[in-house]
């Protein structure tokens, strides 16, 4: 039997210690009426077959890594270096699980106080945690520590209309039996002074993304003041994309009190949507309201470094009913992914794949608002990400990018109509190092061909 | 043995591996909201090997040895799960292409949600959550909408038996409901009475850990079921322990109503170090139209000569989505592939040993390890870590000891209802010697737990470090390198 | 093992003691001991006005969280935030220096419904042998 290395003489040999006939013996206790259903499962195959099936599988998908691909909006093609898939594909670290014995897990602790620091280091902010299921997640925790800082006392949460719409239904689930009362509205036009308007003493916090969903840079200066002044303290939140931070000046330096996002971009692949990552920063004065795990640094017995989970008491092991949160597993091999990302890249290499996306982003913005027909809205600067206003529904094109152009298919971007209605015939175009001048150039082309 | 931070390596001006050149003109960059500084380590692409290989040497994992935490079903991670996982029409789909263009994903995630509820005995799924705790408050969330669309709202109490995962009550408070604990009877089974004199319109549900923390299954389940359901109350099941129970039992059979299944506990796919998992919730027919969307079904405007086409739909009665995207598809690949290599008599087999497993080491230490509850266990059982002859020992300094012999300890100090417990759970992969092993080891550190207990104090004495000041790092927190 | 005897106790084992018209508040030596090394404590704000048997602060080991309860009704005119950065102090002197608050009691009379030492041992009593 597959994966079970019992032998028929072991077995009885076994059975014989425990002192039963036989294994049935072992379930007795359960009412026999429910014992040995029967699984409506297909036959069981060969590993050879079952490579053989999924391949098949796999191959029904149109692979976007090897498509010229414009399509971002939370999850982006980006190159991720070889190292990257070599040290989590060591079985020390993905056979391992949560580093509850400190002593033979050192590398996983290490590991995570690494992405800790490095997760810091990004956002300008004084601790990180070891992660969260992804940015949504991250951003649905970051609202709770803002309740929980002013001991749920505050019901009010401002949230800006920009935030990923996925990101805010995820808020809105996770927060569905705590009676806050969120607001900001849903026209992604609202500027953000108008948001921090709407900040009052009732307010634990204002949480807003840039680079956004539509891809602008909110400029952050003075929000902070802004929002502690009329909240009294109330909480300013940042999601933000973790390759913009190897260019742009980090939220810890504008006086974020949250920092979230997804971490995906930092070596992790699209994977159809994940496992992905949700980072999140703090002051360290909330450590003990931050959810999640935070590993230290501390000594062995003999003086010699060491590292261990620490601030266990938030936890829901702990703390049961009162935890921070109830979050148990959260992303580690995905944390170790994005740790060695970022060594690998290092100081120059992340400010230079920022630079990339900038750069071939602001090219493509240029190269199809030269198209007749099509037009970059304009009213923020951006990062690697834009929107298109466009002579047909998105759909439309996308459809001709991928079927109607010879010897080409292009994946096109994101159709904004999905969740803003007034944003029909708008496109969300993402633009990273992946894409050459090439496929930049094949896009404008292509696009310049609709409707002729 | 110790290995530097990676920030100690790094040397002012070496770089890493190098990004492409620039193909476009260069953009104006916007002045003024540009960083100074990026405080990242400058090392090479040699140091980045050298040290994530040399900190890996560091660890404990699967792949190296017996790892029975229990509760935690660490159980061999076949490495077919990992080509499969990395095959590139998978790795590189986005999650928004249209789904004319990734059919052999949504392929692989419906018919993975149909494989979860033949298991359980199901009527609908999602693969959504991203971990068992993850699944919990989608569960608790699922069942806290079902009584307010019907209107009784007074529902705000969840009860939760005493033995259970932390993340029970953590899960039910997030989900703005009130936790009233009930306690385990002599024989570590829910006390019926207790949990009668509970019941009233006020309460939701009652989270249900079959078998429970203890290992051991509840003599009363249909009881505990029935006086739930008997109140308007709903049954969740957590079901991190069904590795006792795949092709054995459906708990939607018993009247479960909704469950969260660990997929990197039952399904063999990866813990990570500590994730990513995937906690998938099946629930009954009643709860299908709340469970978090979208899920995966097949077209309904299908012909019937029509090849299987797959979409996304949303439940009218949803929770709202928990995650964004649909899930931890990587992980879905994996526990789909297990599935297919085992079916349905491998599964069944699977649980079978994984018991088999767990009452042999029982046996096998009985009488040495005091044993709160005397009875043939599921998967896993607990004993105390301590003798009445020994004092001054403690299970911490068992599991310490059993560092020193080359082997993972038991998960210690939980379930909280068993002073100095050891959580063992050896699961089906271990074979007899492994598990003679770990015995002779364990009886080995009782015996010298009264002989020679310092070595249990010192230990270990034979890791990459000895034991570490957890109240120097909980006081002076030192939660980042310093530049 | 130390017992003051000037004090009186709650059964889950804070003590209050009398000091002119003020009464101060600690977590006493049988909890600490059990406690173990306790690195954190969170206290309420000067001014708050609680009520007996409110929760008013936690005290946190390296693996457990207790949550205290104040034994009069009053209104808190003084933390210790000593505890801040030595926690240790209620380990090393659980009813001296590592007292927790000082109130000015509203219901002064509650203070004869609060055990006395002779009971307060034999709660300690049922404890160890549970």
């Amino acid at each position: 039997m597959v994966y079970i290395p019992h032998t028929d003489a072991e077995r009885r040999a076994m059975l014989a210690t425990i002192g039963v006939a036989d294994i049935a013996a072992l379930f007795a206790d359960i009412p026999e009426k429910f014992r040995y259903p029967q699984l409506d499962l297909p036959e069981p195959l060969s590993e050879m077959e079952t490579l053989q099936e999924l391949q098949f599988l796999a191959g029904l998908n149109l692979n976007a890594n090897t498509t010229p691909t414009f399509l971002g909006a939370g999850a982006y093609r980006h190159w991720v270096p070889s190292v990257v898939d070599y040290v989590i594909s060591r079985g020390e670290f993905y056979t391992a699980y949560t580093p509850y014995q400190a002593e033979v897990s050192q590398g996983t602790l290490q590991a995570i106080f690494e992405y800790e620091s490095m997760i810091c280091d990004l956002t300008g902010m004084d601790i990180a945690n070891a992660s969260h299921y992804d940015g949504a997640t991250a951003a649905a925790e970051a609202v709770i520590q803002a309740y929980n800082v002013f001991r749920k006392k505050r019901n009010k949460i401002v949230l800006a209309p920009t935030v990923h719409p996925q990101y805010r239904q995820v808020i809105h689930t996770y927060t569905q039996g705590m009676g806050l009362e969120i607001v900001g509205g849903d026209d992604p036009t609202t500027e953000i002074a108008h948001l921090v308007e709407l900040v009052d003493e009732q307010t634990a916090c204002l949480i807003l993304q840039t680079p956004d969903f539509l891809g602008q840079l909110h400029d952050l200066s003075g929000l902070a003041d802004a929002i502690h002044a009329r909240g009294k303290d109330a909480q300013f939140v940042v999601i933000t994309n973790p390759i913009s931070l190897g260019l742009l000046k980090p939220p810890g330096d504008y006086g974020a009190d949250i920092v979230v996002g997804e971490g995906q971009p930092l070596g992790l692949g699209l994977n159809f949507g994940g496992p992905y990552l949700g980072f999140y920063a703090t002051r360290a004065q909330f450590a003990r309201q931050m959810a999640g795990r935070l590993v230290g640094k501390t000594v062995d017995i003999e003086g010699k470094d060491g590292y261990v989970m620490t601030l266990t008491t938030r936890e829901q092991h702990i703390r049961r009913d009162k935890a921070t949160s109830n979050i148990c597993s959260n992303q580690g091999l995905m944390a170790l992914a994005a740790t060695v990302y970022m060594a690998a890249l290092g100081k120059h290499g992340l400010r230079k794949v920022a630079e990339l996306n900038y750069h071939k982003a602001h090219y493509a913005a240029d190269a199809i608002d030269a198209v007749e027909g099509f037009a970059v809205v304009r009213r923020k600067p951006f990062f690697n990400e834009f929107v298109v206003h466009c002579p047909a529904p998105v759909e439309e094109i996308n459809r001709f990018l991928l079927e109607e152009i010879e010897a080409v298919e292009i994946i096109g971007g994101y159709d904004l109509a999905q969740d803003y209605p007034a944003m029909a015939n708008h496109m969300l175009v993402a633009v990273t190092e992946m894409n050459s001048r090439h496929e930049i150039d094949l896009l404008a082309e292509a696009l310049s061909a609709f409707g002729d | 043995m110790t290995e530097p931070l990676i920030y100690e390596l790094s040397s002012p001006g070496r770089e890493g591996v190098k990004p492409p050149q620039l193909d476009v003109p260069e953009s104006a960059l916007p002045q003024g909201w540009l960083r100074e500084d990026l405080p990242l380590p400058e090392v090479s692409e040699i140091d980045v090997v050298r040290h994530y290989l040399r900190l890996s040497q560091l660890n404990y994992a699967i792949d190296k040895g017996m790892y029975p935490l229990g509760s935690c079903t660490m159980k061999f991670n076949p490495k077919i799960n990992e080509v499969t996982a990395r095959l590139p029409g998978f790795t590189g789909i986005h999650p928004l292409q249209h789904p004319d263009d990734v059919q052999g994903a949504l392929y692989v995630i419906y018919t993975l949600q149909e494989y979860i509820k033949a298991i359980g005995g199901f009527a609908g799924v999602t693969l959504q959550p991203a971990a068992g705790a993850h699944g919990e408050l989608t569960g608790v969330l699922i069942m806290r909408k079902y009584h307010l669309e019907r209107g009784e709202t007074q529902r705000d109490t969840i009860l939760v038996p005493d033995s259970a995962h932390g993340t029970n009550p953590a899960s039910t408070s997030m989900s703005g409901l009130r936790v009233v604990e009930i306690p385990s009877d002599a024989r570590g089974n829910v006390d019926l009475d207790a949990l009668r004199s509970q019941v009233c319109e006020r309460v939701a549900g009652l989270m249900f850990t079959n078998p429970n923390t203890l290992g051991l299954f509840e003599e009363h389940m249909e009881d505990v079921i029935d006086i739930v359901h008997g109140c308007g109350g709903l049954v969740y099941g957590d079901g991190a322990n069904m590795n006792a129970l795949t092709g054995i039992m459906r708990p939607g059979d018993a009247g479960i109503d909704v469950m969260h299944f660990n997929l990197h506990k039952t399904f063999s796919t990866p813990h990570g170090g500590g994730g990513p998992g995937c906690g998938a919730v099946g629930v009954a027919a009643h709860l299908v139209d709340y469970l978090p969307g979208p899920i995966v079904v097949l077209d309904p405007n299908l012909e019937e000569e029509d090849d299987p086409y797959f979409i996304f739909h949303e439940p009218p009665k949803s929770i709202g989505r928990v995650k964004a995207f649909w899930g931890h598809f990587g992980i879905m690949v994996r526990a789909y592939t297990y599935i297919r290599m085992l079916g349905s008599e491998g599964l069944r087999r699977s649980a079978e040993h994984a018991v088999l497993n767990a009452n042999y080491l029982l046996s096998r230490i009985k009488g040495v390890y005091p044993l709160p509850y005397d009875r043939i266990c599921k998967h896993e059982f607990v004993v105390e870590g301590r003798f009445k002859d020994a004092p001054g020992v403690h299970a911490l300094d068992i599991a310490k000891r059993l560092i020193d012999y080359g082997v993972h300890p038991p998960t210690n100090y939980f379930p909280l209802i068993v002073p100095e417990a050891l959580m063992i759970e050896p699961t089906e992969t271990e074979s007899r010697q492994s598990l003679d092993n770990y015995a002779d080891i364990l009886l080995k550190i009782a015996q010298e737990a009264h002989e020679t207990p310092d070595l249990l104090h010192a230990a270990p004495q034979n890791a990459p470090v000895r034991r570490l000041d957890e109240v120097r790092a909980a006081r002076n927190p030192v939660l980042r390198y310093e530049h | 093992m130390k017992l003051d005897t000037d004090v009186r106790f709650l059964e889950t084992h804070e003590w209050a003691r009398k000091e002119g018209d003020e009464i101060i508040v600690g977590i006493t030596d049988y909890a600490q001991s059990t406690l173990s090394d306790i690195v954190y404590v969170e206290l309420p704000e000067v001014g708050d006005t609680l009520s007996k048997g409110d929760q008013f602060g936690v005290v946190e080991s390296v693996k457990a969280a207790a949550d205290v309860y104040l034994p009069m009704s009053g209104k808190v005119v003084a933390v210790n935030t000593a505890l801040e950065e030595t926690p240790e102090l209620i380990n090393q002197d659980a009813f001296g220096e590592g007292w927790m608050l000082r109130i000015t009691p509203t219901n002064p009379g509650e203070w004869n419904e609060l055990l006395d030492a002779d009971a307060y041992q034999k709660v300690i009593e049922e404890e160890e042998a549970a």
